[in-house]
């Protein structure tokens, strides 16, 4: 790793040179590594990039076209994201979210602006390899400007412990001929709670895309609210959640899908998977204002297919292996 | 027969509603490719999950014997882990898993020559299914393909193929017939369910089934031969088709649900 971090935020309580810096920085990129990102890329000066850990931002590296103004508030970060009108941004901007202690509150508030044209894709890690007693609140606002194009994919990583709260709520707006792509991924360690608000307004030809996949235990509480306005002519959304709960935990999933306009073309797909004595819940509301839009919606809930099951197990399979496979295959798809 | 792989006594499996196998005997040799004949509901399909140990189909009476061990109570699990697998006349779906994965699942040490070989053999080629998943991505006929490579990459000791030839191409036709001999060749008994003239040329021998009981064994030419002669269809599902020898003595053509003349 040659490359050395291009620039700590002004403001930081931490400096580059500070051990206290240096030791809280390895320690965010380890787990980050944990989380499914590659560390090396936060190094790297030709990623836009930001680390932060609990209320310290740790590290900010911008690229032409993409600016990242990050301060320091009370018990966290708020954040500000540009991407200038017509940038095709080669690598996707890099973000690691996150706290090494076990106990305490981050807040995240966010706000994306993707000029018009532009084009760029967003990979945020948000790692919480020791909590036992933690509040993640991340509060986002997306604008997706004419024509432009963002591709949003969070991961989270929790521990075994399953002793946090992740509440992320989002308002995004994808102007005429844009398109948001979301994907929130929780299938490693324990959930914790976590309850997702997320409501989308789509204009004139946009695309909205949301994909959320969790896999709960013991306790976990898995909520995800979702809503998708398609409020112009030709807009198009799509909402699909894929979750498995087993032991006792629980999943509610509520997906919305308002067809508001002529040629409005809305679909939901929710899959859930059930084991042990978990319990799952599926709400799709349609909603159709116009008579020229369409809306539509599938669900399958409940145990691992039969046919499935058997398949994997007539190739050598455990019972409990092929149910893995089957499920981690299921959050992949 | 001297050397019997699988032998199958007096094996009988209740489903709601209808008795699908009524005293089944059966014998498949070692390296033996057996094909099994019968009309649609005649019960090869319930044979061959019975033989693999599906649920639901456990016999009410009889026993099912594999290299001499009897396997009667075994689940999926230790019959495969034994040797036997069951390529399914339609292949499930499984969302997320890629192709490289499922075939390398059954494999005692997986490797990339062997996966890649077997993907060859059922003439997909590797760099375009690799990464693919096996969900409805796939055709019917991708997905029946990779299911039978990936009988193939596991080097059963007895591959039970349920129509292998369905939803397949007829350019696949050829290498379906390929397959199944190499399996042959690499030391694999072939249970082969099929409704095909072509694909029963390759078998040894071959089985009749009919009313959930096997009726007939003995040479292939021979049981297809009764098999055109002696079954019928029930008249009032047929209706006007022709069937048996007004059909040309081909059993391809006898279509719907039937019995067996004695």
């Amino acid at each position: 790793m040659t490359e050395q971090v291009s620039q700590v935020k002004q403001g930081s309580v931490l400096e580059a040179q500070d051990p206290a810096w240096a030791s809280e920085f390895e320690a965010m990129l380890e787990a980050y590594e944990k989380a499914g990102g590659k560390s090396d890329v936060l190094r790297s000066s030709r990623v836009a990039s930001a680390v932060v850990s609990a209320s310290d931002v740790l590290a900010v590296n911008e690229i032409e076209g993409v600016t990242i103004e990050a301060e320091e508030i009370e018990n966290g970060v708020r954040a500000r994201i540009t991407v200038a009108p017509g940038t095709k941004v080669e690598h996707p901007v890099h973000l690691c979210f996150g706290m090494t202690a076990n106990e305490g509150v981050q807040v995240i508030n966010s706000h994306y602006e993707i000029g018009e044209g532009a084009e760029v894709g967003f990979l945020a890690h948000c790692t919480f390899p020791n909590a036992v007693k933690l509040k993640h609140i991340m509060d986002a606002e997306i604008y997706i400007g004419p024509g432009a194009t963002m591709r949003y994919t969070e991961a989270h990583y929790h521990g075994p412990q399953g002793g946090i709260e992740v509440l992320p709520t989002t308002r995004a707006q994808v102007d005429e001929g844009g398109r948001l792509e979301t994907q929130f991924d929780l299938t490693k360690g324990r959930v914790g709670r976590m309850a997702i608000d997320f409501e989308a307004d789509v204009a004139a030809h946009g695309v909205a895309e949301l994909v959320a996949r969790a896999y709960g235990a013991g306790d976990d509480d898995i909520s995800v609210n979702e809503v998708v306005r398609l409020n112009g002519e030709g807009a198009r959304g799509l909402a699909k959640t894929r979750v498995a709960v087993r032991d006792q935990a629980k999943s509610s999933i509520t997906t919305t899908a308002e067809g508001n306009a002529p040629r409005a073309r809305g679909h939901m797909d929710c899959t859930e998977i059930v084991r042990g004595r978990a319990e799952a819940r599926n709400i799709p509301i349609v909603v159709v204002r116009d008579d020229r839009a369409r809306v539509t919606h599938e669900a399958a809930i409940g145990s691992v297919g039969k046919k499935e099951l058997e398949t994997l197990m007539a190739r050598g399979l455990s019972e409990e292996d092929a149910v893995d496979v089957i499920i981690r295959g299921m959050l992949r798809g | 027969m001297e050397q019997i792989l699988l032998k199958v006594e007096d094996l009988s499996v209740q489903r709601p509603g209808a008795e699908v196998l009524r005293g089944v005997d059966m014998e498949v040799g070692y390296g033996e490719i057996h094909a099994l004949l019968g009309l649609n509901g005649s019960g090869k399909t319930s044979l061959a999950l019975a033989l693999m140990g599906a649920e639901g189909y456990h016999p009410e009476r009889g026993r099912i014997l594999f290299d001499g061990q009897d396997i009667t109570d075994l689940s999926v699990t230790e019959r495969a882990r034994i040797g036997l697998t069951l390529a399914w006349q339609a292949p499930a779906r499984l969302e997320g898993v890629p192709v490289a994965d499922y075939l390398a699942l059954g494999m005692k040490e997986p490797s990339r020559e062997r996966i890649e070989e077997a993907l060859k053999a059922v003439a997909l080629a590797p760099q375009a299914y690799l990464g693919r998943a096996v969900d409805q991505t796939l055709s019917g006929g991708e997905r029946k393909r990779i299911e039978l490579a990936a009988v193939y990459a596991m080097r059963p000791r007895l591959a039970m193929l349920d129509e292998p030839d369905s939803g397949v191409d007829v350019l696949c036709l050829e290498d379906v017939i390929a397959l199944i001999r190499h399996l042959a060749n690499e030391g694999t008994s072939v249970l082969l369910i099929t409704h095909r003239d072509e694909i029963t040329s390759v078998a040894d021998r071959a089985s009749l089934m009919c009313g959930g009981a096997v009726v007939d064994s003995g040479p292939p030419d021979a049981v297809r031969d009764y098999f055109a002669r002696r079954c019928r269809p029930h008249g009032e599902l047929l209706g006007d088709q022709p069937w048996g020898e007004e059909a040309g003595g081909s059993y391809q053509r006898v279509v719907a649900e039937g019995v067996c003349d004695d």
